[in-house]
């Protein structure tokens, strides 16, 4: 349950959602900071901490297209954020996964900002309006990073094993 | 069971006799490159090794590679500082692949790679940058990964939970008129196929026009052919490939190539026939906003720039060159020009175009990523206007979301420069 705080268009770049001008910053701790920093408004509305965790960015098709620069997904992350999307670009749904952050596929997603939003496994309901959406689920493959907390721990469960510990 | 090209290099790499599209496979790794955001991977590696008992030790050096390409010279402080980490790594690792900030052998990332023999056909690539799809040019399917799971691999030797993609067949027939060339060909692909028409999907190009190009113009059209969303562009390897490989990259190795089963199966089939093809302008601010050259030219620029991984090769400083010669870079608009690596510099050096360049008023910069993506040199004024023969053209893409970025081949960079506005190269300059 989350309420949607943005609302954006198709084809939101990792340009737009970490300018590569702060590229040379790469912890997870310092890059929320620069979470959509071309768009001043959100941007301050992010650092006043206004937003509680498992707020929603909702946003049209393709999502996160562009570079595969993970901090477009660790700054997002960092504000303990949910994207829905109608669909995402790969590097960064697949970055999102690695790390953790919540992506949600909804390709008839429609919501606005100030809307509250429940999150099922297959489904996404819009509190606000009444509409129920289908989602749709991770494969497998994927389900199983995000189960082990990130690909991190997962990696190392791999490595673990590989070294027999 | 048929398959398509990059169902045959993913099979190989997973030790299975086939993979069917879909199958979540773990194909291992035969080369994996990373730039200055390598200081991100070793954070992730360490975090992965973190109390496991184990000595920290990358999976195989002789298949790490990491260039030094985004911000060089270093522009500031903590890039420095992040490049000397990254050099203390390699250091201790035993990195070979390792290219330093040198006028020797240092340049951008996606030109080492091919130029170098790197990059071999038929195997799997990886790399931390979206533009990693280039090295398909040399029959690899090459895709971009995000930091961690360069980490993943860097620790493993495998790339985890890969899912077989499907692929595009583009067949591409005719030959190109003057002027025009493979960067107009993957603008217009990319127009027809939109911004996201290949997402989770191989582009594998066929026909005439393919097997004619040069392994410089198959890396522009692999290059990009992540801006319609694919995974990896490829080009079968061929003659040309061959020949590159030996006699521009200098592998002295036998090399194994192979092509897709006659009787595979593409999820679509596009046909396009480059005989007709006019110049192509992908207008603010996406990739995908296309427009034939006669719809934009008279625009004014501010700003051209000749370079990045996609167009700064010597064939590229050579049109722009032959254009320029003995002509003025238009008062009003200025030019910058980064060759794709150095090796490139001193043959366009040697060759003169980079003279000819500088007479002409054009400003010659050190091979790197420069002005792409804004984090270096060359940043627009705001309500300033560019055309670039780089990649992208996001909002905020070359460091101010105020601006605005055309992008489009070298003939019309150069063209342009002498008019300061988009001018069509094919009409006398």
């Amino acid at each position: 349950m989350g309420k949607v705080v943005f609302k954006t268009g198709d084809d939101i770049s990792t340009d737009i959602i970490y300018p590569g001008r702060f590229m040379a910053t790469v912890l997870p701790t310092e890059t929320p900071q620069y979470a959509f920093a071309d768009d001043a408004d959100f941007n301050k509305k992010l650092k006043s901490g206004e937003f509680t965790p498992n707020s929603i960015i909702v946003a049209g098709q393709n999502f996160g297209c562009g570079s595969s620069r993970e901090q477009a997904a660790s700054c997002l992350k960092g504000y303990g954020l949910v994207i829905v999307a109608k669909h995402f670009s790969r590097i960064f749904m697949q970055n999102s996964i690695n790390l953790g952050l919540q992506t949600v596929i909804c390709p008839d997603i429609e919501a606005n900002e100030g809307d509250e939003l429940e999150i099922g496994d297959n489904f996404v309901l819009n509190k606000t309006t009444g509409k129920k959406f289908n989602s749709e689920p991770l494969p497998k493959a994927r389900q199983a990073i995000i189960d082990a907390g990130g690909l991190i721990p997962y990696t190392k469960a791999l490595l673990m094993k590989r070294a027999g510990k | 069971m048929a398959m398509t090209y990059v169902q045959k290099v993913i099979a190989k790499a997973c030790g299975k006799p086939s993979v069917a599209v879909g199958d979540v496979v773990e194909p291992e790794v035969h080369l994996a490159m990373s730039h200055e955001n390598a200081a991100l991977v070793i954070n992730q590696f360490n975090e992965i090794y973190k109390e496991t008992g184990l000595d920290a030790k990358v999976w195989n050096p002789e298949r790490i590679a990491i260039i030094f390409d985004h911000r060089v010279p270093a522009e500031s402080s903590k890039t420095a500082t992040n490049q000397k980490k990254v050099r203390e790594f390699v250091a201790k690792q035993g990195i070979s692949k390792f290219h330093d900030i040198r006028g020797d052998e240092g340049g951008i990332c996606h030109q080492i790679l091919p130029e170098y023999g790197y990059v071999r056909p038929g195997k799997v690539v990886v790399g931390t940058d979206s533009h990693t799809t280039s090295h398909g040019a040399l029959g690899a399917f090459a895709f971009g990964i995000g930091a961690t799971e360069m980490a993943s691999v860097w620790t493993l030797g495998n790339i985890l939970n890969v899912e077989v993609p499907a692929t595009i067949k583009v067949n591409v027939t005719g030959k190109f008129l003057q002027h025009v060339g493979p960067k107009d060909l993957i603008l217009h692909l990319i127009g027809k196929l939109t911004a996201e028409g290949a997402n989770y999907k191989v582009l594998e190009f066929h026909g005439e026009a393919i097997k004619n190009m040069k392994t410089s113009g198959r890396l522009v059209i692999c290059n990009m052919s992540v801006e319609a969303g694919a995974t990896s562009g490829i080009v079968p390897p061929d003659e040309e490939t061959l020949d590159y490989l030996k006699n521009v990259a200098g592998v002295s190795d036998t090399i194994e190539i192979f092509g897709p089963d006659s009787d595979a199966q593409y999820v679509q089939t596009i046909n396009i026939d480059v005989s007709s093809l006019s110049p192509q302008i992908a207008c603010p601010h996406t990739v995908d906003n296309i427009k034939p050259i006669n719809e934009v030219s008279g625009k004014k620029i501010n700003q051209i720039v000749i370079g990045s991984c996609t167009n700064g090769r010597l064939d590229d400083l050579e049109a722009a060159a032959r254009i320029l010669k003995g002509k003025k870079v238009a008062r009003g608009t200025r030019m910058l020009i980064f060759p794709a690596s150095w090796r490139i510099y001193r043959e366009a050096m040697h060759k003169g175009y980079l003279a000819d360049l500088a007479d002409a008023g054009a400003i010659i910069c050190n091979p790197g990523c420069g002005p792409c993506l804004g984090v270096h040199q060359g940043a627009l004024g705001d309500q300033e206007v560019a055309l670039a023969t780089t990649n992208r053209n996001f909002k905020g893409r070359m460091g101010n979301p105020n601006s605005e970025v055309y992008l489009c081949s070298p003939d019309v960079a150069a063209a342009s420069a002498i008019t300061g506005v988009i001018s069509d190269p094919r009409v006398g300059g």
